[in-house]
């Protein structure tokens, strides 16, 4: 543990991404093969399930550090990470641990099913074993999250220094399900196992948003252009006469989506299918609303799949015949979709083709864009027709160009303490509309993003001056503060106060420029909502 | 009732019966200053009492005032009220003040530590009945370390950095942490350059305590001289123009606000030390209990916070509002 406390440390204490590469890379020759395991799988979010839950956290470390719990919650608000206060409040101790890390995700693997006093007794075992950094390492295991500044494309790109193999075949080596309990290094990474392979997924292309000018792309020629789906992007794979599918957080999905097992028997063997997952309800592309009540059941049961079935919008093929295929021109993965799409569209309904917009000059782009939401599509999608199937996100290939989001402005009216980097800042916003009278503001969203540090800074100040009232962690704060928000999608809604709920809400700027009287109404949000 | 001996009103802390003001912050007739932060030593008052030692840095932000030097535990009486001052071991020549009428005795902080830190003149208790206290670091999550832990950790790191071939650039409020850093810092590993506003208000101190050599950035300091050596900066010089003469370089920060994670990613420092001029919690605490006092009163901080643990340990605890700031620490 000390060795990956230290990692740890070392990657939190940089801003520069060559030296958590290097360190990964050091680290990922010296550290025992079992912890090599663990440190991949919690990198790539994969840590053991929650031993403890955080309450019981909150009551340990408070009786510890002979504090009343609601000083603990105080000081939880102001850290704004639980387990870095948890290492933070309790008393400092001299010792160090010489666990290793695999012993530790093992310890927490057995103790999940273990009686309270047992769980207890373990934590606080450990806690007074370890220093400051150990015992913050330690809390992430359990708490999760480590948020460090490592994507699981920079621990990709250490390994491959560390083992001097293939950064793209590496991460194709880690997709998929896999125990870090069970499997060793050598399996995981070194050998060659043709048995895993049935139902492994690609690691996914994803596109950057497009800066700049569409002009600056080129000739429009060499891209193809589709719209946006917005649904569950997932690969379907058929091997071996058996259905796999992966939606983008490498989850396999495929009882969720019992549909697709229509691909069975019709897809060739050895076809590995890149697309969108989109409600189909009445014979109509659905919201991401709809899509949402399939989303987290695990029993589907016959009601729901008569009332909201799904469809995979396909825009790629990855793999085909056994042979995969991302090396190849996108042009020419177009048409052996197309081909297969041709030839099976009418016996496997849930397989539709996202198909190409075709245009000439970039200004018939423009117009087809400004009606991608009456098709219930985000945007455009623009691909280079040359390009191969890349990993991870890349520049320059792949863009999309969503379109320009609904916004209104609207009051602040409550505030919290941020997490993270934010810490002991407000910058968690609660944002109201006025009601028909204009008396009332009706809260409508929250928004944590689209201000500078800044203004954050500006924003923090002027909160702790005008609170109104403390509710907890929650300030109300005088109406006063006029703020242009942004989202992407906005529907009717049971559950908010409102009455509208909006997705990705943000705040685009601060209308310095406008008076309290100035903002929107709810009557204007409704008024949004797609008819 | 009686009039309280010491009140907060609109300008300051304000003791009716001598007619003085402590620490305020509007213009006053009378005041005695705690210590020559900004917001503690304002500018505009007519006359001023503070510590021999810090007559030179309050008049060297403030120009020239009229001001009063005193002794640590002299006492001067107005009115029939006593006054004293006693060290604060915040910075140099910082104190905290004793006010005494008719045998009941009030006392003001100022910012304050504990921890003999070498530099400023070590903490005194001083037994009252009522405690007038910061709690700038009145939080549970704050547990300083020994400064010797501290500086060896700087140190070293100075050393390493040395050895990649990169120069350190420390950041520091540029009254107090600069001239304890500076203090500590070791001159075998190399030299120490400092920031035009650190190396002023450090002159100033050399009067009082021996430092050791340091160098004025210029205009002339060319890159190759810097590379290696260790630069002490105030927060401010972190992501302006000035800071890029030092290239390459590694960032790092001396307070106790990096005891939180999140405070140093979001000011982007590669590094942070947990170093303060201020109580932790224990030392607060401690410091209340050993006032032998009954009531206390929190000024700056985390008030609402602090002052509600002291009422559920059994004493008398409220809050007040001053004018005093968070600092950068």
């Amino acid at each position: 543990m000390k060795a990956f406390a230290q990692l740890i440390k070392t990657i939190d204490s940089t801003n520069k991404t060559n030296k958590k590469v290097e360190a990964l890379a050091n680290y990922f020759s010296i550290a025992p093969e079992a912890d090599k395991v663990w440190t991949i799988a919690i990198l790539s979010h994969r840590r053991p399930p929650r031993p403890v839950n955080t309450t019981l956290l909150r009551t340990y470390a408070s009786e510890l550090a002979n504090i009343p719990l609601w000083l603990f919650e105080e000081s939880y608000h102001i850290v704004g990470d639980l387990a870095e206060t948890i290492a933070l409040v309790l008393p400092n101790v001299e010792s160090s641990t010489n666990k290793q890390l695999a012993d530790f995700c093992q310890d927490l693997l057995d103790l999940k099913p273990q009686s309270e006093a047992t769980k207890k007794a373990y934590m606080i075992e450990h806690w007074t074993q370890m220093d400051y950094y150990e015992r913050f390492v330690f809390n992430k295991l359990i708490t999760g999250g480590f948020r460090i500044g490592v994507s699981q494309k920079l621990m990709t790109r250490a390994l491959a220094k560390a083992t001097d193999l293939d950064e793209d075949i590496l991460a194709y080596k880690l997709m998929g399900n896999w125990d870090p309990a069970k499997i060793t290094f050598e399996e995981l990474i070194l050998e060659e196992n043709k048995a895993d392979y049935l139902s492994k997924p690609y690691p996914f292309y994803l596109a950057y948003a497009l800066e700049g000018d569409l002009m600056d792309l080129g000739n429009p020629a060499d891209w193809s252009a589709e719209h946006k789906w917005d649904g569950i992007r997932s690969q379907v794979i058929v091997r071996e006469n058996e259905l796999f599918v992966w939606s983008r957080g490498e989850e396999l999905v495929t009882d969720k989506y019992p549909e697709f097992q229509e691909f069975v028997g019709q897809l060739p063997n050895g076809t590995v299918l890149d697309g969108e997952i989109l409600a189909y309800p009445n014979n109509e592309i659905g919201s991401f609303k709809d899509l949402q009540t399939r989303i987290g059941r695990k029993n589907v049961s016959k009601k729901l799949l008569e009332k909201t079935p799904v469809i995979l919008k396909v825009y790629d093929l990855l793999e085909l015949n056994n042979e995969d295929i991302r090396k190849k021109p996108l042009a020419w993965r177009r048409k052996e979709l197309e081909k297969l799409y041709t030839e099976l569209r009418n016996e496997v309904s849930v397989f539709h083709l996202s198909e190409e917009v075709k245009f000439e000059k970039w200004e018939e782009l423009v117009e087809e864009r400004k009606h991608a939401r009456a098709i219930k599509s985000e945007g455009l999608m623009l691909k280079k027709k040359e390009a191969v199937y890349g990993v991870g996100r890349k520049k320059g290939d792949w863009w999309k160009w969503k379109s320009d989001p609904f916004s209104i402005d609207a009051v602040l009216t409550y505030a919290m303490r941020g997490h993270g980097r934010r810490s002991n800042l407000y910058t968690d916003y609660t944002f109201g509309l006025w009601d028909e009278n204009k008396e009332e503001l009706v809260t409508f969203a929250k928004a944590y993003s689209g201000l500078t540090d800044k203004e954050f800074k500006e924003l923090d100040a002027w909160i702790k001056k005008n609170t109104l009232d403390r509710f907890g962690p929650v300030r109300s704060v005088t109406p006063h503060h006029v703020f242009e928000i942004a989202f992407e999608g906005i529907a009717e809604s049971k559950r908010h106060k409102s009455g509208v709920a909006t997705r990705f809400p943000r705040i685009l700027r601060w209308r310095k420029d406008k008076k309290l009287e100035d903002a929107n109404t709810l009557e204007d949000l409704k008024a949004l909502i797609p008819k | 009732m009686k009039t309280p001996l010491l009140v907060f009103n609109d300008k300051g802390i304000y003791c009716e019966k001598a007619d003085v003001y402590i620490d305020a912050w509007k213009p006053v007739d009378k005041v005695i200053i705690t210590h020559g932060h900004a917001d503690h030593s304002r500018w505009g008052h007519q006359r001023y009492i503070t510590h021999h030692d810090n007559i030179p840095i309050i008049k060297h932000r403030l120009g020239d005032i009229e001001v009063v030097g005193v002794d640590y535990g002299e006492t001067f009486s107005v009115n029939n009220v006593k006054f004293s001052l006693h060290p604060a071991g915040h910075i140099i020549g910082s104190s905290q003040v004793r006010v005494e009428h008719q045998g009941e005795v009030w006392v003001f902080t100022g910012d304050y530590k504990l921890d003999d830190d070498g530099v400023a003149k070590a903490y005194e208790n001083v037994p009252c009945h009522t405690f007038i206290t910061e709690c700038t670091f009145g939080l549970p999550a704050f547990n300083w370390r020994p400064q010797a832990e501290v500086f060896e950790e700087i140190n070293n790191w100075w050393l390493e950095n040395q050895q990649e071939g990169r120069t350190s650039v420390l950041f520091g409020y540029s009254l107090g942490k600069a001239q304890r850093i500076l203090k500590f810092l070791n001159p075998e590993i190399g030299k120490i350059y400092t920031h035009g506003a650190i190396e002023n208000m450090t002159e100033v101190c050399r009067n009082l305590v021996d430092f050791p050599l340091t160098h004025k950035i210029t205009r002339e300091t060319t890159k190759k001289e810097l590379l290696g050596n260790m630069v002490i900066a105030p927060p401010s010089a972190h992501g302006g123009t000035w800071i890029r003469k030092m290239t390459p370089y590694v960032t790092g920060s001396a307070s106790g606000w990096m005891t939180f994670r999140g405070a140093r990613r979001r000011r982007a420092i590669d590094q942070g030390f947990v170093l303060s001029d201020h109580c932790d919690w224990n030392q607060l605490l401690e410091a209340v209990k050993n006032t032998g006092c009954e009531k206390v009163i929190c000024t700056h901080g985390y008030t609402d916070i602090f002052s509600k643990y002291l009422r559920s340990i059994g004493y008398d605890a409220r809050t007040e509002k001053t004018q005093y700031e968070e600092v950068e620490d």
